[in-house]
């Protein structure tokens, strides 16, 4: 049974992501899953021949890659299932499903798409969601999305991230890009290049704009960038370096690391680069600030105890709390967005991989089995942490369960990808 | 059942959706945008380094540059160090104070002390370790009585790598620290 599911995924997923190779797009693989998964039947959405199949398999691709859920085959029978009157609809039960998807395509006269569904407890025959969207059928992929949230809050209980966005940046050759990809890693956009290094990108919390580190002036400047206008400012150009931005939850300020006065220190300053404030004094390295989902708190790197480890302070400056104690090297902290937990880097025994620590024990659980693990960044919702690797010499994105049971590999088949942030 | 109509409509998510903006970002290309401003630098840099071509000239005409000559301990710029540390080693100690040596005798002289550091863990953090190393450098020169105007320490972290290849071999090539004279 266990196997059988494996097999069917795979051949959806690549089913789905080989004619999209073409646009240079990342493909997906899905290594593990929550023990116990939610069995759910995706019908395919009927309604103008397979013009809009792209609908159905972007739904059923999200909701494996969650982890959570396993798809029931019911792409056999023909006609599709469309209503649960339909007395074939007891065969997604028999197959195993506790809930099926059951959607229809109907095209506008204006050329626009409307797309309904339901989502049916396929137990005991009663919808749990129906919905009804109108759309351009350039949006096919962005409704698919949201529809797959909508049964992923349903039947998990938090929202769904597949209408999310990351941003990493992409080395190819001596050229480096900024890119935005939706979740699933299509959808790539260009929205900076550079002959010179890029890192730390950091998205406001409206997903509007993008904070970031360019090498351009052969030295580390931050700049803000709008992603609608596509205009971008100096943020920070002191003397040294300026680097590791980080926005409040509210959008109002931005943390970050200058060295213009002694060693690396953090300092916060408004969003608009107004009001500069200096909040660590140690003269030593203090790096990667993060702030806590209720503004008042930062997480940040500092090697003040000898070696790199993970502290807490006020936003506001003042005394620091020393959160991590196994091993030599722990760095990169990332909060759960629920305020419970944080992600960060671990080296251990020489690998270096991405862990999380529960606040309320100091509990540290390590979630990868990778060597060269980078940039934690939780999604949204606290159930996903996207992070760079390297697989075979190349930097390819990854993304773990919060509990380590499942993970997922995107890669690009041309180029060097880092410093993932994963934004709304 | 008779069949249900999907009376679960939600009409913000369908306003929701027609405003679903997928038109794409805006890019933005360093080298287009900045052609301006780089040509200035290049003409500023063309000057100094016409500048520096003709003070090079002087010198050669006199005596072999000291600073290039392969015999002379001012040809070698590099301080290497240890994993995740940034303590100058005693090894590079006579090369330092020759540096020091020449900066305290040569008031023209500038140097930018530029750190770098290995590809493992946060680039972030190696950034900041680049620095540390590249200051730890500075320091040194500084207690030598170097002023501090004759100097500037920057770091590039682990974003230009000398060596590649993912082994200590090349790791311990990249955690370094390069003097470099201005108009080099």
């Amino acid at each position: 049974m266990k196997n059988s599911w494996k097999l069917r995924l795979h051949g959806l997923v690549l089913l789905l992501m080989l004619p999209l190779w073409a646009h240079a797009a990342m493909t997906i693989e899905i290594i593990g899953g929550a023990a116990s998964k939610l069995p759910v039947a995706i019908a395919p959405f009927v309604g103008a021949g397979d013009t809009y199949r792209v609908i159905t398999d972007v739904v059923a691709a999200d909701l494996a890659r969650s982890g959570e859920l396993s798809l029931v085959d019911v792409s056999d029978l023909n006609p599709p299932l469309t209503d649960p009157a339909d007395p074939r609809f007891s065969i997604a039960r028999k197959r195993g499903a506790e809930a099926a998807v059951l959607g229809q395509i109907t095209p506008l006269a204006n050329g626009q798409i409307e797309v309904r569904f339901r989502l049916m407890d396929a137990v005991k025959q009663t919808q749990l969601a129906g919905y009804s969207y109108t759309a351009n059928v350039s949006q096919l992929r962005t409704i698919a999305h949201k529809i797959a949230d909508v049964i992923y809050e349903k039947l998990i209980g938090v929202p769904g991230i597949f209408s999310t966005h990351i941003a990493y940046v992409i080395k190819q050759g001596k050229r480096y890009e900024l890119q935005v990809a939706d979740a699933d890693g299509q959808g790539v956009q260009t929205v900076l290049k550079s002959v010179e290094p890029l890192i730390s990108p950091a998205w406001s919390p409206d997903g509007n704009k993008i904070a970031y580190v360019s090498f351009e002036n052969k030295k580390p400047v931050i700049y803000v960038q709008n992603m609608l206008t596509g205009t971008r400012r100096v943020l920070a150009n002191f003397k040294g370096s300026n680097s590791a931005p980080a926005w409040s939850p509210d959008g109002s300020k931005i943390a970050l690391v200058l060295t213009r006065d002694d060693g690396s220190q953090l300092y916060v300053m408004n969003a608009d680069g107004s009001g500069l404030k200096r909040l660590t004094f140690g003269g030593g390295i203090d790096t990667e600030p993060d702030w806590s989902p209720d503004g008042q708190s930062l997480l940040f790197t500092s090697d003040r105890g000898g070696s790199p480890q993970i502290y807490m302070m006020p936003a506001t400056g003042g005394s620091a709390k020393r959160m991590t104690f196994e091993g030599h090297y722990n760095v990169s902290p990332n909060w759960n967005p629920n305020g419970k937990s944080f992600a960060f880097v671990q080296r251990s025994e020489g690998r270096f991989r991405i862990a999380v620590m529960d606040m309320a024990t100091g509990q540290v659980q390590v979630l990868t089995n990778t060597d060269l693990d980078e940039s934690p960044s939780f999604a949204a919702n606290g159930k996903m942490i996207v992070y760079a690797t390297e697989i075979n010499g190349r930097g390819v994105l990854a993304a773990v369960s919060s509990d380590g049971k499942t993970q997922v590999r995107l890669s690009d088949r041309a180029g060097d990808m880092r410093e993932p942030a994963w934004g709304r | 059942m008779k069949k249900t109509v999907l009376g679960l409509v939600i009409v913000g998510m369908l306003a929701g959706c027609s405003s679903v903006a997928t038109k794409p970002a805006p890019v933005v290309d360093t080298s287009a945008q900045d052609a301006a401003a780089r040509a200035a630098a290049k003409a500023a840099a063309d000057k100094a380094a016409a500048e520096a071509a003709a003070l090079e000239r002087a010198r050669l005409a006199s005596q072999v540059n000291p600073l290039t000559d392969p015999s002379n301990i001012l040809s070698h710029r590099s301080v290497y160090f240890d994993f995740d540390k940034y303590n100058v080693k005693d090894d590079f100690r006579p090369m330092i104070e020759a540096h020091a040596a020449y900066l305290t005798s040569h008031k023209d002289a500038k140097v930018t002390v530029q750190g770098n550091t290995d590809d493992r863990g946060s680039r972030e953090y190696n950034l900041a370790l680049g620095q540390r190393r590249a200051d730890s450098v500075r320091k040194a020169l500084s207690l030598l009585n170097v002023p501090e105007s004759q100097m500037e320490a920057v770091s590039f972290g682990e974003e230009k790598p000398k060596a590649t290849g993912e082994d200590e071999a090349a790791w311990s090539q990249n955690r370094r620290a390069d003097i470099v004279y201005q108009g080099e």
